[in-house]
């Protein structure tokens, strides 16, 4: 499969990363086991009248995908593909607690109609009257992935020159609540800038839009490539993460020492994070690595988030120093490689590199 | 291929039915709603305890990953796909309402206390759960994925489906969908007013609506080199496939069909065929003033003045909503491999805007060669395949 370009990457997620001209200077500090997008204001892009209507992933995922058409320079793109686990939580409580409470008597189908897992991608079509190729995927921790793998797959088609594709994922009242029933996050108050430090279970709960316009052909100003994304579904051991690392790379014709950075998917919880050490500490020993979690917090889309950090350190050739990296001798960054597993079901890995 | 809907919970009692003209759309029985006696719906005939002891799931699981289990599973073992060792095998499966038949019993509770409902109903809330847990039971691993496009989600399904195999990442993929009768969507569609009190009636001049239905419908595509390994030959191959967006509104198609249209002739373009090639279409048609309209219009356009016998089996099975395409994906190739066209039950008075009529009888047609089924869903989604035979 050809690589992609990637033309733009827009991201709304808990760090300033919308309409912001710095890239990661200035880390948000959070001290509560979730984290929540800082949001535009959202007239300058989506008419006042529909933003109204839109719930906040609504609003989150149209202005990060409009930005990202416009900072393209496309008007309409060939292909609209998105991805997200959850869908559009907020109107899916809204109709279910309406439904219950009134004993199925709902008043209003607005919620109800928005709730679909597809209304991101429907809703940029009509804003942007495309009507082409139009896809969502709901795969757990891999439906950015999968959106990603149907992207590459369309630019390889030559059905389509370029494609928007996007992850995206929203907290809810609700759905913190539910979340942290099931024992996901931390219980004592952590600051998430400090998530790496403390050695306990859980995680923090995140979300975020994240959109990139993709082409089949390079341009003078593209950000970085995807080589390629490939997921592994749960695996037996930490050996056959290891082998399918191997093959993969083996695919792409490089070895571990062409990998200039790791982004790793740790996100706090001792237990889940043992299996990126492992891996440090075999395969990738010796190979710089950063994390990301405690800048989006942890959910089933934050690969979207890593892959416009990615796309970003390689196209400004710098890894912001909030990050805490530890500088090697290397002085060009020319590719980075995702390694991401979200509650040992989906593990996935994205190959990103300079053009 | 697998399907269970509310004409049967097999291929064979589904076929049974498609050629005796028997409906499934009743009186709900299954699911507790307030609406029970006042909108009719094509349930599976199975309870939950039902549906468990088929499909080896608890109980309580959720009705749609019983739905899917029991119809991946018919499809996986009729495909004999297991049998060949060392295969690249995938799980591509659509739905819209996941696990949410839970999640409404989990809020009954949980809204009144929030400590409270318990946890085994929300876990699988989500559509990529549903898939997962089916995938374990078949023992597929190399790819799982969920695809929730509305209405059309298992076209897309399939699509995406056969693309990973030509893409060659995978030598075998159970491709289709699956979804519940569930108050959520119920009451979404009655508030959406567009489900019809009495049976519905596909591209009747007096239809008034739709009546859902629930099942889950899945096809076992092969590459080749596989299909050479098998010792049964395919039912049939898919040659074409289109996806476009109708772009027009959040929940209603566009008057001349443009979606439809574009998907339509998208599909026959990949497939090389011609409109008059088109020996059956398989109708979204569900039955609603809008999408029966705007689906013949785009029919018009396309194949005026040459048109194809057709017909919308949802007067058999209801609107499954994300499993529809993947039910019908089985019935088009069930109508290819023994060379029959379905009735549309009810049809009275064919509408007036259109010189065509959907097929009134169930006949026998020994040359069926090139079978058409499209869908159409929320947010102007809208996908056809073309099923052909070999």
């Amino acid at each position: 499969m050809m690589k992609a370009y990637i033309r733009s990457a827009i991201t709304i997620s808990p760090q300033k990363t919308f309409n912001s001209p710095a890239f990661l200077n200035d880390l948000v500090e959070y001290n509560s086991n979730r984290l929540t997008s800082i949001e535009p204001d959202y007239s300058e892009a989506i008419d006042p009248r529909l933003i109204r209507r839109m719930s906040r992933i609504i609003k989150m995922s149209v202005a990060s995908a409009l930005a990202c058409l416009k900072d393209a320079g496309i008007a309409s793109p060939d292909a609209i593909v998105t991805g997200t686990a959850y869908g559009c939580l907020e109107d899916t409580g809204i109709f279910l607690t309406n439904m219950v409470q009134e004993d199925e008597e709902p008043v209003t189908p607005v919620a109800f109609v928005q709730s679909t897992h597809n209304t991101i991608g429907a809703q940029v079509a009509l804003l942007i009257k495309c009507s082409r190729y139009n896809n969502t995927f709901v795969s757990g921790g891999a439906s950015f992935e999968n959106a990603l793998l149907d992207a590459m797959m369309l630019l390889s088609e030559n059905n389509a020159a370029n494609v928007l594709v996007g992850g995206m994922d929203e907290i809810t009242d609700m759905s913190h609540i539910v979340l942290s029933r099931l024992c996901l996050y931390k219980r004592q108050l952590v600051s998430n800038l400090n998530l790496f430090n403390i050695n306990s279970k859980g995680t923090i709960n995140g979300e975020g839009a994240a959109f990139f316009l993709l082409k089949n052909i390079p341009s003078a100003n593209d950000l970085a490539c995807i080589d390629a994304v490939a997921t592994l579904y749960k695996p037996n051991d930490v050996a056959e993460i290891q082998q399918y690392i191997h093959s993969f790379l083996v695919s792409q014709s490089i070895s571990y020492s062409d990998i200039d950075l790791l982004i790793f998917g740790n996100n706090g919880d001792s237990k889940n994070d043992e299996i990126y050490t492992q891996l440090q500490q075999s395969v990738f020993n010796g190979t710089p690595s950063i994390n990301y979690k405690h800048l989006c917090g942890e959910y089933p889309t934050s690969t979207a988030f890593a892959t416009w950090l990615g796309a970003n350190i390689i196209k400004n050739n710098n890894i912001p120093i909030a990050l805490d990296y530890q500088e090697t001798s290397k002085n060009k960054i020319n590719k980075v490689l995702i390694y991401n597993h979200y509650q040992n079901i989906y593990h996935s890995l994205i190959l990103l590199s300079s053009c | 291929m697998g399907v269970i809907s509310g004409i049967g919970n097999n291929v064979a009692e589904c076929l049974n039915a498609l050629v005796e003209g028997k409906t499934g759309i009743d009186k709900i029985k299954y699911l507790k709603t307030n609406h029970r006696d006042l909108l009719p719906a094509a349930e599976v005939k199975l309870s939950n305890d039902g549906l468990s002891v088929i499909s080896g799931l608890a109980p309580h699981t959720s009705r749609t990953a019983m739905l899917s289990m029991i119809a991946a599973q018919e499809a996986w073992d009729n495909s004999g796909v297991k049998n060949i060792p060392s295969l690249r095998t995938g799980f591509v499966s659509a739905s819209t309402a996941g696990g949410i038949d839970k999640t409404e019993e989990f809020f009954t509770h949980f809204l009144i206390d929030n400590k409270k409902g318990k946890l085994r109903n929300i876990i699988n809330h989500e559509c990529g759960s549903i898939t997962t847990m089916v995938a374990d039971k078949l023992g597929i691993r190399n790819h799982i994925s969920t695809i929730s496009t509305a209405c059309s989600s298992s076209a897309n399904a399939i699509m995406y489906g056969a693309r990973l195999i030509k893409h060659n990442l995978l030598d075998a993929v159970v491709a289709g969908g699956t979804d519940a009768l569930t108050r959520f969507t119920l009451n979404g569609f009655n508030t959406l007013l567009v489900l019809d009190e009495q049976y519905c009636r596909p591209f009747d001049e007096n239809r008034s609506g739709l009546n859902l239905g629930e099942g889950a419908g899945y096809v076992v595509l092969v590459s080749e080199r596989v299909a050479l390994l098998l010792e049964k030959s395919p039912y049939c191959a898919i040659s074409g496939y289109f996806n476009a967006n109708d772009a027009y509104h959040q929940t209603s198609t566009s008057v001349d069909g443009d979606g439809p249209y574009m998907a339509m002739a998208g599909a026959l373009a990949m497939s090389g065929l011609q409109p008059m090639d088109i020996n059956y279409i398989n109708l979204h048609g569900t039955g609603t003033q809008n999408n029966d309209s705007s689906e013949g219009a785009a029919i018009q356009r396309l194949f005026h003045p040459n048109y194809p016998k057709m017909s919308s089996t949802k007067s058999f099975t209801g609107h499954t909503l994300g499993a529809s395409a993947g039910v019908e994906a089985v019935f088009s190739a069930l109508a290819i491999h023994h060379g029959i066209v379905y009735p549309n039950l009810r049809l009275q008075n064919p509408m007036a805007a259109f010189p065509f009529t959907p097929e009134i009888a169930f006949s026998k047609q020994p040359g069926l060669k090139h079978v058409l089924s499209n869908s159409v869903g929320f947010g102007g989604n809208c996908s056809s395949l073309i099923f052909s035979k070999l």
